[in-house]
């Protein structure tokens, strides 16, 4: 075990716990907020892993962006303050195919790698990542911008109020025929 | 030195947990939630392999991470207009009471366990 072993189990740790909290606890903005550690600690595990531009785009967009707009969400769906208990429904089909799903890829990547070790070269700079982009991926990078501009006039498409209106003034006018 | 299992292993477990949640939970928005996680998962596995595999174009998995990073983005924005704009229609964000047709009745569906 080297350093980077111990802080690759140790913040491991901290993202399969808040990671289980998630999913289990029966608070929904206390939910959101394990969210933050869960992928702060991910985010952690990049930068041990020598990704610094992805950890602090993780950081910027997952932890600044993503869970802001689920916590916006929370607050606007009016979700209970306290406890609630109905935000689960049967366990068992979720504890089998997760569980199946989790030990099969784990099993199958233990079974692949065993107790291998690489070297880990210095840090990637943010340089060679947009090198990386913009010599082999440009094209899905340009299309990347076009399906943001796509999901952003989406979202503003479905969240329409009058939406809302058209349907019931359709709804009447097909009764009233 | 590192040995490459254990982010793999993190990774696979954290996929089984969004698995579970998004069985599991009966609330949409904490269904996202569990959908970020599976995103996370996979993420963690694109890293870990650019870290430790020497590939002929270098940082490739780092820079499919970041499109993944986006795709997230765009997914929460969408779902969660989609949320919203079902929950100012039948005032609720449970999956299980959402009618399939117009038509057909609301039947009580999965009581919690």
């Amino acid at each position: 075990m080297t350093t980077a072993d111990v802080l690759l189990v140790a913040l491991g740790a901290v993202a399969v716990g808040s990671g289980v909290a998630v999913v289990t606890t029966r608070h929904v903005v206390r939910a959101g907020l394990w969210l933050v550690v869960a992928l702060g600690a991910v985010a952690g595990l990049y930068l041990v892993l020598t990704a610094e531009l992805v950890a602090w785009v993780q950081v910027l967009i997952y932890l600044g962006a993503v869970v802001v707009l689920l916590l916006f969400a929370v607050m606007l769906t009016r979700a209970p303050i306290g406890a609630s208990p109905d935000l689960d429904r049967t366990r068992l089909p979720g504890v089998l195919v997760g569980g199946g799903a989790g030990i099969g890829l784990a099993a199958l990547l233990i079974d692949a790698y065993r107790w291998s070790t690489v070297e880990v070269g210095s840090g990637v700079g943010a340089e060679a990542v947009g090198a990386a982009i913009f010599r082999g991926w440009v094209l899905p990078f340009e299309l990347l911008s076009v399906l943001l501009l796509a999901a952003l006039v989406g979202a503003i498409a479905v969240s329409r109020s009058d939406a809302t209106a058209a349907r019931s003034d359709a709804t009447a006018a097909r009764e009233g025929s | 030195m590192m040995h490459p299992v254990i982010p793999y292993v993190i990774a696979a477990v954290l996929f089984g947990l969004g698995v579970y949640g998004v069985l599991a939970r009966r609330n949409a928005i904490l269904l996202l939630m569990a959908v970020e996680l599976m995103l996370n998962a996979v993420n963690l596995v694109l890293v870990t392999a650019d870290a430790t595999v020497t590939a002929a174009l270098p940082h490739t998995g780092g820079v499919f991470a970041l499109f993944v990073i986006v795709l997230a983005a765009a997914e929460v924005g969408v779902g969660l207009a989609i949320v919203l704009q079902l929950y100012r229609l039948r005032q609720t964000v449970a999956v299980d009471d959402v009618q399939l047709s117009e038509d057909e009745e609301p039947q009580p569906v999965g009581t919690a366990s």
